[in-house]
């Protein structure tokens, strides 16, 4: 068996192991790879930077699981980060039952590190199930879809959600989504009410909404934890997204050279196998 | 020692029993298993039952209160939550064979109401804003870069369009369209699974570093 064979026939444990040597080692030798902001990214920063402080609130749907939690939750942090460090007020929902926790543990974890008040700098509405019936309600009266907040509070009794009633009095909406309920907020909301969306996608979906983010349907858009680590080098707070950026660069590099070395190997082996089957001239 | 260390302890622990699988099938992982499945099971059926089926089925019918609290209005409230929850109940006489037909009455009611919110909002976002998206000048007056980018989206969109047209024969005009849709739509699989890498990637490197937090957060444990 020649040298190509073996290429196409190794053990898959052994890319395993070279993808975790890939992922480990930048965490302990960092190389600083530069983090370029794409315009996507600059346009929801921007969005959001130009709501102003202590006025009406910026709306965040936490609407992931804790399976995409190292795409998604760099996201909600950075952008809570830069809501809270301009004074902006910030609601957070959610309408994933599996968001519940994650939304209160970003929102009560960035409020803390910005010395925030519940109530009064944020408010938490919960989880409100039925995603087109809470989407379209919230275009109507947000008070009748989430009479209180998630820690029983009547949203009557909230000072920062007086006069805000529908989607007029919200700047802008961000659904950090890790499934199709991004399509629910642009159907629903942008559509019919005219809310402005942006939003915060596992990379695998990013593809996805770039005719939606081209059509003014979305404000702006991360894609991953590519996304999340624009979005850090903007608000200059690196965190989660700008520390896994080094290993995803390294790991890229890998996967080419990777289907390089395994196209080579396929092509080279199988014009030796046709060589074999020929007769002898 | 820290609570949460003990927890994240078991998490860093549950963790290298799910990638234990890289290696091969092993009882630690089939345990880490079952466990997300009973865990996950449990976790949506508390949440969804006292934040759905409670407050807009149980409650309203048989916690009726007189003066409570302002949607609590009674009759309206209780028909309103009665009637839904009936046609939801009848979704399950499909396990019944002989009663089995009652259940399309409430699946009929479900795929209507879709219907009726979806069509317009759809067309409208997937289908009109994305041909206005699409209807580009392809020559902006001193402003080359745009003129090139509206030149190979226009190029690709009428080539994309051109290959899933089958009703005539792709040759002449028709086919080089058709191949230069094909190419672009490599190019949009191509990006697709560059993007699926990056995600899948990211999920390991998430994982990595909560194992790093947790390690960190032992040694500084026992430094103390």
């Amino acid at each position: 068996m020649g040298l190509l064979e073996k290429f196409l026939q190794i053990d898959r444990r052994w890319i395993f192991l070279a993808i975790a040597i890939a992922v480990v080692v930048p965490f302990f030798l960092p190389m600083g790879l530069p983090v370029v902001v794409t315009k996507p990214v600059r346009d929801l920063y921007n969005a959001v930077d130009a709501i102003p402080p202590n006025s009406e609130p910026l709306f965040i749907s936490v609407d992931y699981a804790p399976s995409t939690i190292p795409e998604l939750d760099p996201m909600t942090l950075a952008v809570l980060r830069h809501a809270f460090s301009k004074d902006i007020r910030v609601v957070a929902l959610t309408l994933d039952p599996a968001g519940y926790g994650l939304a209160e543990r970003a929102l009560e974890s960035v409020a803390r590190e910005y010395g925030k008040e519940r109530n009064k700098d944020y408010v938490y509405l919960g989880f409100q199930p039925g995603i087109a019936a809470v989407v379209l309600g919230m275009g109507t009266d947000i008070k009748g879809v989430f009479p209180e907040d998630a820690y029983g509070t009547p949203l009557s009794e909230i000072p920062m959600m007086d006069g805000i009633r529908n989607y007029d009095q919200i700047p802008l909406l961000i659904t950090m989504a890790s499934s199709g309920v991004i399509e629910a907020w642009v159907i629903y909301a942008h559509q019919p009410y005219g809310a402005r969306i942006g939003a915060g996608v596992t990379a695998v979906m990013a593809t996805d909404y770039y005719p939606f983010l081209d059509t003014g349907q979305l404000v702006g858009l991360l894609g991953g934890m590519r996304g999340a680590a624009e979005y850090e080098e903007l608000i200059k707070h690196p965190d989660a997204g700008v520390r896994g950026m080094d290993s995803q660069s390294v790991i890229h590099v890998l996967i080419i050279v990777l289907i390089v070395l395994g196209n080579i190997a396929y092509f080279g082996s199988k014009k030796r196998s046709q060589e074999a089957k020929e007769p002898a001239a | 020692m820290q609570v949460t260390l003990i927890w994240a302890t078991l998490a860093a622990i549950l963790t290298l029993a799910v990638y234990s699988f890289l290696y091969k099938d092993n009882p630690f992982y089939k345990f880490a298993e079952h466990l997300v499945v009973g865990v996950s099971a449990a976790y949506y059926l508390v949440i969804y039952y006292y934040n759905f089926i409670d407050p807009n089925v149980i409650s309203p019918i048989f916690k009726l209160e007189f003066g409570g609290a302002p949607i609590r209005i009674l009759g309206m409230q209780w028909w309103m939550a009665l009637i839904p929850g009936l046609l939801g109940l009848l979704l399950y006489a499909r396990f019944f064979p002989k009663i089995g037909w009652v259940s399309r009455w409430a699946l009929g009611i479900y795929v209507g109401g879709y219907s009726g919110l979806e069509i317009a909002p759809v067309m409208q976002a997937r289908v009109l804003d994305q041909i206005r998206g699409g209807s580009l000048p392809l020559v902006v007056p001193h402003d080359p870069s745009t003129s090139f980018t509206n030149i190979l989206l226009v190029v690709g969109l009428l080539g994309t369009l051109t290959y899933f047209f089958f009703s005539l024969k792709h040759k002449g005009v028709l086919g080089v369209l058709a191949r230069i849709g094909i190419v672009y739509i490599m190019v949009g699989f191509g990006a697709s699974f560059g993007y699926t890498v990056m995600s899948r990637i990211s999920l390991l490197i998430g994982r990595v570093d909560f194992l790093r937090q947790v390690a960190d957060s032992w040694i500084q444990w026992l430094a103390t």
